[in-house]
């Protein structure tokens, strides 16, 4: 035990330079992710045949490549097009675009639970589509779509490991250079365990929170 | 000012309204009644331009009505619309539901908007619920706020889509009692409904349609007292004593219309 605190105290300042990362990359795939994914469900939603399809085709094409290819992509191959990112950059652009398309699939759903009366009802004051979804139906989305779109973050927050495969150094990432470097791999890692948990439980604390706040309003 | 003319729609292959005409004047009352099925709520949608129509014209004080147009939207707040499942909007207080269409559709300041919401609300007895929440009002009294929120958009016509279907019948009362005060003020309605006594009372004229068409039209008590097509008088008496052909086969021969069923007991 005591050797666990004596080895915790000496890694531990590099583990959170990894999370420092960690937290970077979760927090701007997250807006990428949520932006992006409100686009494309609100294409899918729009009535507009050919939006609705490019949409569902970028879901798709996403969906369909693992993170860490569609990661490799962005940091390997587009130099090759001009477009050089740093690693950071690639992370986070990458793991958003690839949270984009569940988190398009959480506010479709969401924005299609609405009881199709209030589209009606909207529509009868006199409402365009936009002034629509911006006061009546995503308002009432939001409480549908916030569940799916805690565990979405937790997940996230997770993915962000993949980040270490194009060299990001994050928590993962150091975890494994001072394990690899000193051998004490159950320190080492357990620590980094625990370094999610920190960070992972309050986000499960404040889904739960968020839940309950907009569940009160009839 | 709401003109219809050999209206036809189809719903894939149910061919629903098959040539319906009319002409709504400004200030009438007109009920349109008849069996389900029959397009009575469908041919109403088609007015506000909820649902498309594949031929005939409607027009509404000479703009036609076509809901792929830009115009539909101007046309909306002209023609307001009450449904039968209430559908205010939920995460919105009775105030703001009725608030919210002249602050965001028409942009009027939201003092003047405010006034004038609480005053409709006080119209329809429930100047006291202005801070509650949709569900946390009985159907009726939603109902109401319903009827509030498209009096704010100030229309030319309210069209109303069985407005107290959904009620139970003890809450029915308050509704047509909002909608009766309506009529005597001189507003323009449509009004689909089954409640025969109301359009009895409160109606200029009645239509009643069946499979699609116009089989019977009136004026309102003249239809109700003595309608002429055996349709009408059968659906009356369905709808008035709806246990008649159950429990009383031979007392229904003797209810043919509404003013000879005042004087009879239910079976």
């Amino acid at each position: 035990m005591q050797r666990f605190l004596d080895h915790t105290i000496e890694y531990l300042p590099i583990l959170l330079t990894g999370l420092k990362l960690t937290i970077l990359v979760t927090l701007g795939s997250l807006v990428v992710a949520t932006l992006l994914g409100l686009v494309w469900a609100l294409m899918r939603v729009s009535g507009i045949r050919a939006l609705a399809a490019i949409s569902r085709t970028a879901i798709n094409l996403i969906r369909g490549i693992p993170i860490i290819v569609q990661l490799f992509y962005i940091y390997f191959v587009l130099p090759d097009f001009g477009i050089t990112l740093t690693a950071l950059q690639a992370a986070i652009i990458g793991l958003g675009i690839a949270y984009s398309a569940y988190q398009a699939e959480n506010f479709r759903s969401g924005i299609e639970a609405i009881d199709h009366g209030q589209v009606e009802a909207a529509q009868s004051i006199g409402m365009g589509w936009v002034l629509m979804m911006r006061r009546v139906i995503l308002p009432q989305a939001v409480r549908i779509v916030l569940p799916p779109y805690g565990n979405t973050m937790i997940m996230m927050l997770k993915d962000s490991s993949q980040a270490s495969t194009i060299t990001v150094a994050e928590l993962a990432l150091q975890g494994k250079l001072i394990a690899s470097a000193t051998f004490q791999n159950s320190t080492v890692f357990t620590l980094v365990a625990l370094l999610y948990l920190t960070m992972s439980i309050p986000l499960i604390v404040f889904t739960g929170w968020l839940e309950k706040k907009f569940g009160r309003r009839a | 000012m709401i003109e219809l003319a050999n209206v036809e729609k189809s719903f894939g292959t149910n061919h629903v309204i098959k040539g319906f005409s009319a002409s709504i004047q400004k200030g009438e009352v007109v009920c349109i009644i008849g069996p389900s099925g029959s397009g009575k709520s469908t041919i109403l949608r088609c007015i506000n331009g909820l649902e498309s129509y594949d031929s005939g014209t409607i027009a509404i004080e000479g703009l036609r009505v076509d809901r792929h147009d830009a115009s539909i939207r101007q046309i909306r707040t002209q023609v307001a619309m009450v449904f039968q499942r209430f559908n205010l909007f939920p995460h919105r207080t009775a105030l703001e539901n009725v608030i919210e269409g002249p602050i965001y559709v028409k942009n009027e300041p939201r003092a003047e908007a405010t006034q004038r919401g609480r005053a409709l609300l006080a119209r329809v007895g429930l100047a006291d619920k202005e801070t509650a929440y949709p569900g946390a009002l009985s159907g009726g009294q939603q109902q109401r706020v319903a009827i509030a929120r498209a009096l704010a958009m100030a229309p030319k016509a309210i069209l109303f889509d069985e407005p107290t279907s959904s009620l139970d019948p003890e809450l029915v009362g308050d509704v047509l009692g909002a909608m009766r005060s309506l009529a005597e003020e001189g507003m323009t309605m449509i009004v689909v409904t089954h409640e025969m006594g109301f359009a009895r009372e409160v109606a200029d004229r009645v239509l009643f349609l069946d499979q699609g068409v116009i089989a019977e039209e009136g004026r309102a008590r003249e239809v109700l007292t003595n309608p002429h097509n055996p349709r009408t008088q059968d659906i009356l008496r369905r709808v008035l004593h709806p246990l008649c052909g159950v429990l009383a086969p031979e007392r229904v021969s003797r209810t043919t219309a509404v003013g000879t069923l005042e004087g009879t007991t239910p079976p």
